[in-house]
This record gives structure tokens, sequence and C-alpha cells, in this order.
């Protein structure tokens, strides 16, 4: 596992932060944002890629997700024993055999070329745009690669690069639920034979001026200026939004008998996967949550596993209005009598909301929760909100011996996936 | 049990349905003009592959019409390939019957597709930024405190890549796994080859698979001409632009299309008497690796790698092919590097075996190439026939295919599709003859 993020730059880091409760929100730096409704976020901060690779050159042009993802595949490599940047690598692995799958964004725009060139060939007297003038100021202003660099398909690009990929290499955008899903997939061509080694997660950064000002137009951020730190606050009555985050999250999925052949450490046993779709409103989750149980009560299926079996549920928790009832619905849904029974935790209360990498962060944690025994909590539960009521973990982490763990993600639009995993032993 | 094809969708320069884009490239007709879009006379490159006009509010249900507000260009032609896919499948969805009567399982239908990254509209941004600037230069303070609360409020929507998904679950009721693929060029043979996977595995017994994408947008159409993959030196001739595997090719010509397939397991099909297309015997998946990330590594081993699992899988060897029909660009280099990649995988055969580039009719329309060369190769299977190819009268010497000349009527067992991207994803598809 490897990963880049608000918490840290790598797992322990990150691990220990989300333990002691710390979060990594604070005011925008990454652009002016002082004038807009929602002036901070939790930002990758001190990064710097040139440290995990012998050929920066190769990455410099690379958005900053793309850069976050060659720190986040350089720690997931060197856990898993996979030889980067080596022209022969000497790791049990045929490259051919090793794929990708990530859930990545859009690179951020070239923000100030872009508006530049707007003013400048916008004709205001007209009210319409003289392309001429627009595409002068373009042409001039903006940079072959840095346009390049905006594919969503770039940070793939970069990590089979860094690691000679020659498998299966694909990426999707499916908005909040990409990086579960690309894990999920990863996991469905494994199964399939199609590769012995995937490397997969995701990798997002939309903490730039559209990005921004889009979710602020959708109401879909907090707007508690006054406190970053405890603006993420899942599940309680006076949850406004979610905090917008960024990173890249990479966890390295392997047969069972390619990891056992190349004598690598086990970190957990991936057991399930469910997909679906709302097929409801552009705009809205369905009201029963019907394309959330139905993701979950298909990876269930999957694990061959009862609600009863799941230790722990690492939920989306948004923090959003919206989704924590629905998500709480979905649960209740699902776990009947054990709804209040099972832990349910959101870390997003410290780490923000990494969109298409937020999927492959929080299973990151569920990894950990297993190995050490404890579960993150949901930070700045103060005030609960009395429709929501079940066991989210507050505030502190808990100890607790668990096996079995669910990894939830619902994005924009109404994709729904779940990837459960589970203590390995022989 | 097998994957089938068994309804077509094609929304392209050459026509509104896929009996359009067939038509047009068995007649060599070239979807590719002079840019009516935007006025494009400060470009260096001027001209694309448009649609035909259309009015989305036609292809949309009455009682969600009010969603094409928040249709980007994308969206709105994938729409309409997704119907005719569904209607040319024999599907009934809750978008054509209001009784209810459906056919389709909604829980059992995956929708998978390729988008691209879809650029905002300048036009519908522009007043809002414009009164984000002090003295004529644009003020980020000034854009958060006037300009932000003028933007529409669910702009972001329109330009998310999973909302083609979005919309199309959302009008023919598709509650099974969606997933959006954005590996650009090569996202529509992507998304279909996981569309197959997913109805192999069971997680589904039908999808809706292919992909689209507007590239006729101007800062899209920009970023082509920055990246100098966009050909210049046929403004005046746009018929003659794209010259795939020509040895005068100058450059890649890029458009707008959707083009989907309807996926279902064998059994299915059968059981409802429908009419199989073709089989998806293999599907393979590589990757270029290139320092020039725009451009495919010259020895096309990416491509080769993607072909070979492809065949591996349909477990057939090279000669068994009768068609191969390429990703094709017109980028000369590029061309070199896939025709090396296609020979390396296909030996001796690849100078014999037909190959049939549409990009000089087509264009090159992204998400949605590939998806199109997979409803073009299921209309050649059906036809027993192999168009001529367009713009390639004098093959590049270095590319040693045997691109088809004059048109072939003979029966087709296997055909080979491949595409890749800037980026370097690639991906194979072997269709088989349901005969």
């Amino acid at each position: 596992m490897g990963i880049v993020c608000p918490l840290g730059h790598d797992i322990e880091t990150m691990w220990d932060n989300i333990l002691n409760c710390r979060s990594g929100m604070a005011a925008t730096t990454i652009f002016d944002a002082s004038t807009y409704p929602t002036k901070f976020c939790s930002e990758v901060k001190n990064y710097d890629f040139t440290k995990f690779t012998k050929n920066p050159n190769l990455y410099k042009d690379g958005n900053r997700h793309s850069k976050f993802s060659i720190g986040a595949v350089a720690g997931a490599c060197k856990q898993a024993k996979i030889d980067v940047e080596s022209e022969n690598p000497n790791d049990g692995i045929d490259r051919k055999r090793l794929g990708i799958y990530l859930g990545a964004g859009e690179g951020s725009v070239d923000s100030e070329s872009f508006f530049d060139a707007i003013v400048q060939g916008w004709d205001d007297a007209a009210g319409k745009m003289d392309w001429n003038k627009w595409v002068a100021v373009a042409f001039s202003k903006m940079h072959p690669s840095r346009e390049l660099e905006q594919e969503p398909n770039m940070p793939a690009a970069h990590i089979a690069m860094f690691t000679g990929a020659r498998g299966p290499v694909r990426s999707c955008l499916t908005a909040c639920a990409a990086s579960t899903q690309a894990i999920g997939e990863a996991f469905r061509i494994l199964q399939s034979g199609r590769a012995d080694v995937m490397i997969a997660g995701g990798a997002h950064s939309m903490i730039h001026p559209l990005g921004i000002m889009g979710f602020n137009r959708l109401t879909a951020l907090s707007t508690r200026n006054n406190s970053p730190e405890t603006a993420s606050r899942p599940f309680t009555a006076s949850r406004d939004g979610f905090v917008i985050g960024e990173g890249a999250a990479i966890v390295i999925l392997e047969t069972l008998e390619s990891a056992k052949k190349r004598g690598v450490k086990i970190l957990a046993e991936v057991i399930g996967y469910g997909s679906s779709s709302d097929a409801f409103r552009v705009t809205d989750m369905h009201e029963e949550a019907r394309g959330a149980v139905a993701a979950i009560e298909s990876a269930l299926k999957d694990a061959k596993l009862s609600y009863k079996d799941i230790d722990y549920v690492s939920t989306h928790g948004t923090s959003t209005s919206e989704n924590d009832s629905i998500e709480t619905l979905a649960l209740k849904t699902v776990f009947k009598e054990e709804a209040k029974n099972t832990p349910v935790s959101s870390i997003k209360s410290m780490m923000g909301h990494l969109i298409g990498a937020a999927g492959a962060t929080e299973l990151i944690s569920c990894v950990l929760a297993i190995r050490d025994g404890v579960l993150p909590p949901t930070t700045n539960y103060n005030d609960p909100d009395p429709e929501l009521d079940l066991d989210y973990v507050p505030n502190k982490p808990r100890k607790a011996d668990i096996n079995i763990a669910m990894k939830e993600s619902f994005g924009f639009g109404g994709q729904n996936n779940v990837v459960i995993i589970r203590r390995w032993s022989e | 049990m097998t994957v089938v094809i068994t309804g077509l969708g094609a929304t392209t320069p050459l026509g509104l349905g896929y009996k359009d884009l067939w038509v047009g490239l068995c007649n060599g007709k070239s979807g590719i003009n002079k840019i009516t879009a935007f006025d494009p006379s400060g470009f260096t490159c001027q001209i694309a592959g448009q649609v035909p006009e259309f009015t989305i509010r036609d292809y949309v249900p009455k009682s969600i019409r009010k969603t094409t507000k928040l249709m980007s260009r994308d969206i709105e032609i994938a729409i309409i390939a997704a119907n005719e896919a569904f209607k040319d499948a024999g599907i009934k969805t809750k978008a054509f019957d209001e009784e209810q009567n459906i056919t389709i399982n909604p829980k059992r239908t995956a929708i998978i597709l390729g988008a691209g990254l879809i650029s905002c509209d300048l036009v519908e941004l522009a007043p809002s930024v414009v009164k984000g600037t002090i003295n004529g230069k644009f003020d980020i303070r000034k854009w958060g405190t006037d300009s932000i609360e003028t933007v529409t409020p669910l702009w972001l929507l329109k330009y998310l890549p999973n909302m083609l998904a979005c919309h199309i679950g959302i009008i023919h009721d598709i509650q099974g796994p969606s997933n959006t693929i954005t590996c650009a060029e090569a996202a529509g043979q992507l998304a279909i080859g996981e569309a197959a996977q997913i109805i192999l595995r069971g997680d589904a017994e039908m999808a809706l698979a292919g992909g689209g994408e507007a590239k006729v947008n101007p800062i899209v159409h920009l970023r082509q001409c920055l990246t100098k993959r966009a050909t210049t030196d046929y403004n005046d001739k746009p018929q003659q632009a794209c010259r795939p595997f020509d040895a005068n090719a100058k450059g890649c010509v890029f458009g707008e299309a959707a083009a989907c397939v309807i996926l279902e397991n064998s059994e299915n099909a059968k059981s409802r008497n429908a009419n199989i297309y073709a089989h998806i015997a293999g599907i393979g998946q590589s990757c270029s690796i290139n320092a020039k990330y725009e451009s495919l590594e010259s020895s096309g081993k990416g491509v080769q790698y993607a072909i070979e699992a492809a065949l591996a899988e349909a477990k057939i060897k090279p000669e068994q092919l009768d068609l191969v029909i390429p990703h094709g660009t017109g980028i000369f280099a590029d061309d070199i590097a896939e025709a090396a990649g296609i020979r390396g995988a296909l030996g001796s055969t690849a100078d014999k075996v037909p190959v049939f580039p549409t990009k000089s009719m087509t264009s090159n329309c992204g998400a949605a190439a590939g998806a199109i060369d997979v409803v073009a190769a299921c209309c050649a299977i059906k036809n027993s026939v192999i168009p001529a190819s367009k713009n390639c009268e004098n093959i590049n010497k270095e590319c040693k295919l045997n691109i088809v000349k004059e048109q072939i009527n003979k029966k087709i067992n296997y055909v080979l599709c491949t595409s890749y991207t800037y980026g370097g994803q690639t991906a194979a598809i072997v269709l088989k003859n349901n005969e």
C-alpha cells in the first residue's frame, strides 16, 4: 500500500495522524480562494515527488495528482517488493502480467491561461466569443504538455512508465466512487486470470478555481470557514457539506499464487465486490437508497457472507446532508437488527474527501484497522443527528479485534461500489 | 456461454445512425469538413468531423426532458447512439414504452462507456469570467465575489465524464454495474471489453457498452493543435485530410461521435431469438510506454501485446483473421508504430490480411473511436463486405500492411479491432461470426 494524502506521504504517517484524530484541513493555499464561499480545503502539503524517482524529468509535467501517484506507487511497490524504474526488473513479475487500474480524475485546468484567453477573446458588445482573439491568446499561453496532462488517463500513463506495467491498464472516472470501482475491477481482472498483479487505486485533485467553484455552486461543500478543522462532521446534525481533499492512494493486488511464489507479505484478502447504479436522478441519490443497498448486497453475495459477518464498515460518509442520511438508511436496510451493533466510521472527518482517490484511501484504512485491531474514528462528532443512530465510532479510535471490513463509495450520478476485505489466514 | 453483440448504435459524422455509418464507409464518404461549430479561422487546423444536426429533446422521454439542460454535447450524442442500440436489439426499455411493457431487466443490465475529458462551454462561462475582471484583467478575488454566483448552479454536472452513463442509465433504467472508462482514444474498446467480462462472470446478463466524445470544441481542438497531432496541411481539402498509413499522412483530424453496442450472454440472446451480429471471441489489453506521452512507442509493443492477448483468448491463429480494423490515425509516426505492432503480433499474416482504417471517413472521435470500429466490424460481418479504404492510395512503405484498395465481398469469420491512445493504453477485440 502507498499513499500521498493530506495526512502524510506514507502509510504509517497517515495512520498515526488518523489514530491521533488530526485534521488535514486549513485555508486553501493552492490558489487564492479568499473570496470563495468555501475558503479552505484539505491539501497535500510539502510534497516533493522527486524524492520518489530517479528520473523526475519523465514526470515533471504531470499534474498534481500524477505526481501524487508516483509517490503512492513508489510506497506500494516498495512494500510489495515490485521493482520500479528498472530496465531488468527482478521481482518475479512478468510485465505483461502486471496491470494498472486507476480511478483517476482530470488534471486541473491551467487557470491563468484559461481565464486570460476568455477575457481577451470575449466580445462584450456582441455578447459572443471572438474565436480568433481567443485562439491567439490561448495558443501563445497554453503549454502542450500542460494541456495533455489534464487528460484523466495520464496518471496511469505515468505509473506505466514508472513500473513498466504492460498488462491490462485502464482508468475509470465514476466521480467519488472511482477508486473503489478501480480496486473492484482490478480484483475481477485477477480472478479472470488476465493478470497476476494489479496496481490499483485512485488519484485526484479538484482543488483548483473551477473545481471549487463547481462544487460551491452545487452547494456540496462545507462553508464553515471559521473552523476548517471541524468542518467535516459526518453524521452530525450540523453537517453542512464535504471538505474537498486531494491525493493518491494505491494498493497492490496480487493472486495468492503469485504472492506466495514471490514470498511477499500478504496484508489482507479481497473477498467481495459489488457495483450498481441508481438510475434515478442526475442530482440526487435514490430516496430509498436503492442503488447503495443493491451494491452492498451484491458485494456480500460475492463474498458469500451475511451482513452479520461484517465487523466494520468504512462509510462514504461525506458530511453532506443527503449522503449521510441515505447511507445510514442503506446500512439499516441491509444490516437490519445488526445495524446498530456494527461499527461504522468516516475518516473523511479528518482526511477530507479525496473524490476519485477517496475509496482507495479509505480501503487502506480498513487494512490497517484489521492489522492493528483498532477502528479509525469519525471525528467532530459532537451533535448527533437524532435521525442517524448507528455506531459511528465517535471522536476517538476504538480497540476492536476485527476480521472483515467493508468499504463503500457512492458517486455523483449514482454509481455505487463496495469492496469487502478479510484478515489473511491460510 | 459466450458474449454476443445484438444491437448497434452510432451517431457519427457520417450520419445519425449506424446504417448511415456503414453506407458511408462503403461509399468512401468523408464526414470531415470545415468546422462550423465555431469560427476556426485562427486555428492551425480548421477541419473536423461533425455530427449532422439533431434536436436532443426528440431523444429524451417527456417526463425527464428538463434534464436536457444538464447535457453537454458528449452526453447528447451518446444518448442518441444508446437509444438506437436498444431499439436495434429489440429491447424495450422504459424510454420507449410508458406502459411498462419492458423487456430489459434493469438490475441485470450494466452500462460501461468510454468518455473523454469533457471541456466546458466557454461561451456559457465567459460572461461570468468577464465579470471577474479589474481593468480588463482577470482577478480571482473579484471572480470569487462577483462571478461565482452567476454561474449556473449545476454547471459541474454537465462536465463529469460519468454523466454519459448516468443520463443513459436514467433514461433506460439501467441499475446494474456502471463504469466510465477514461482512456481517451482506447476507451471505447476497453469499455466493450470490460462489459463483456462483466457478462462472462455473471454480474449482468446484458450491457450497453461503447463510447462517446465531442471533440469539436475550441479548447479540445486547441489541445490537439498544440500537441501538433492535428493536421494543418489540408484545411482547403478536408475530405482528403486524414490519410491513415498513407505516405502523405500529415496528421489527424478530430471529430465527435458516439457508438454503442448491446452485449448479452449468448443464452439470453438465443432465448429471445435476438439477431446476433457477432461473438466477442477475445479481448486484450496492454500499454505503450513512451516518454513522449502523446505518441505511440515506435516498436508498437503495446499494440502487439494487446492483439496477442486477444488472439490467445479467442484461441485462433493470425491466419484465421479475415479483417483488421486498426486505429490508423493518419499521424505518420504513429501509423508506422501501429503497423509494427500489428506485424509483431500477426507475423507474415500481416502481409495478406485486409486492413481497413475508418478514420479517413469518420475522423478520430476520441472515446467513441474504437466503438465505431466495433460497430463497423459487425456490419462487415453481417454484410460479408469489407469496404475500400479512403485516402490510402500510396501506402507508406514502412507500414507494410495490406490496406484494402477495393471492396471485397466475402464471408468474414474473424475480425480484429485494435486501438491505442496518447497516454499509452491499448486495446484489442476479436469478433467472431455467429454462423
